[in-house]
């Protein structure tokens, strides 16, 4: 019987702080891995994906989403919306951007993200501007590894 | 009896302050995850989607569990984040899913010209059901999957039309 009302406790504790975890996750910041080096060298230096780096994202930015020019964000892929990117806001609403082939304006409520390393991004160069709604939040440091940890500026 | 000492009362009113705290951070957490994973209640106002809904106000119930699961289907009604202003969530019917080819009215007050587009891989083709005062996908073009935030399920109020909200009996038939 004891044993029985134990689980049962642990159950509901843990239910209770997965719940909470989940709020903060959403409403607050999270810590997400980098993949690629897209970003280099601002994340990813190395190639090598056992010193992939760890982000901070904070979620506060997505009360009003204002964002600015030189944010690092991570947003929903437009052609496939279960793939997240990490990129650099480098367009905002109103700006004139200089693509591969000719002058682009950045469309109202959209923006033009571009990975810092531009050899190997695929970013607005290929799949044009993104709206500002598929932004799930902005990248301020990184947490991990432990001689990288630093705040990413603009 | 014993009448109890004033530090053991700062203890209990503070073990009560804890506990109604927790209480409460337990409460907006479930709220949270309620409305953001499996539904909510909308307000929905203005003449875009006349007659499915009523332009001076329904009460609505929408899901946010088959965004995640499956694509979106033609006839839908879903609230999207608006590719022109992030801070505004219309609703719209979706008509055309990837790869279908619509053919639409672009503006029905001026003109009879229609236009066709192929909607690109991972996106949706939305319309109000009142085209002549709707801004949709026929203005700011196919929206990404990423930009839905959930489906309509169910009209609460105005209590004389309670009942479930789906595809026109026109879109059945396609």
């Amino acid at each position: 019987m004891g044993i029985q009302k134990l689980l049962w406790e642990v159950a509901k504790k843990s239910f209770a702080g997965g719940i909470i975890g989940l709020t903060i996750s959403d409403r607050c910041c999270s810590v997400v891995p980098v993949r690629g080096d897209s970003m280099s060298p601002t994340m990813n230096p190395q190639k090598n994906s056992f010193f992939d780096d760890f982000v901070l994202v904070d979620k506060f930015c997505l009360k009003d989403y204002k964002f600015a020019r030189g944010d690092v964000v991570v947003f929903s892929s437009p052609t496939n919306f279960r793939d997240r990117y990490i990129k650099r806001i480098v367009g905002m609403p109103g700006e004139w951007i200089s693509s591969s082939r000719d002058v682009v304006r950045v469309p109202e409520g959209h923006c033009w993200v571009e990975g810092d390393n531009k050899y190997s991004s695929l970013d607005s160069r290929t799949f044009g501007p993104i709206p500002l709604g598929l932004i799930r939040g902005r990248v301020t440091r990184v947490v991990w590894p432990p001689q990288r940890v630093s705040k990413i500026g603009r | 009896m014993a009448s109890p000492s004033s530090s053991s009362f700062w203890s209990i009113a503070s073990r009560q302050a804890m506990n109604s705290g927790l209480f409460i951070t337990k409460l907006y957490c479930f709220l949270h995850v309620t409305t953001n994973y499996l539904g909510f209640m909308a307000y929905a106002y203005g003449p875009s989607m006349i007659p499915t809904l009523h332009p001076s106000g329904n009460v609505l119930l929408a899901e946010r569990i088959s965004k995640r699961y499956q694509k979106p289907s033609r006839g839908d009604i879903v609230v999207i984040r608006s590719p022109e202003n992030p801070n505004k969530t219309p609703i719209k019917r979706v008509i055309g899913i990837e790869g279908d080819c619509i053919s639409f009215v672009v503006d029905p007050l001026k003109s009879e010209k229609s236009q066709t587009i192929v909607v690109p891989k991972g996106h949706v083709f939305v319309q109000g059901d009142y085209t002549h005062n709707s801004r949709d996908s026929r203005t700011f073009g196919p929206v990404p999957y990423g930009l839905i935030q959930g489906r309509m399920l169910w009209r609460v109020w105005p209590f004389q039309d309670f009942g479930p909200l789906g595809p026109t009996p026109s879109e059945l038939t396609n």
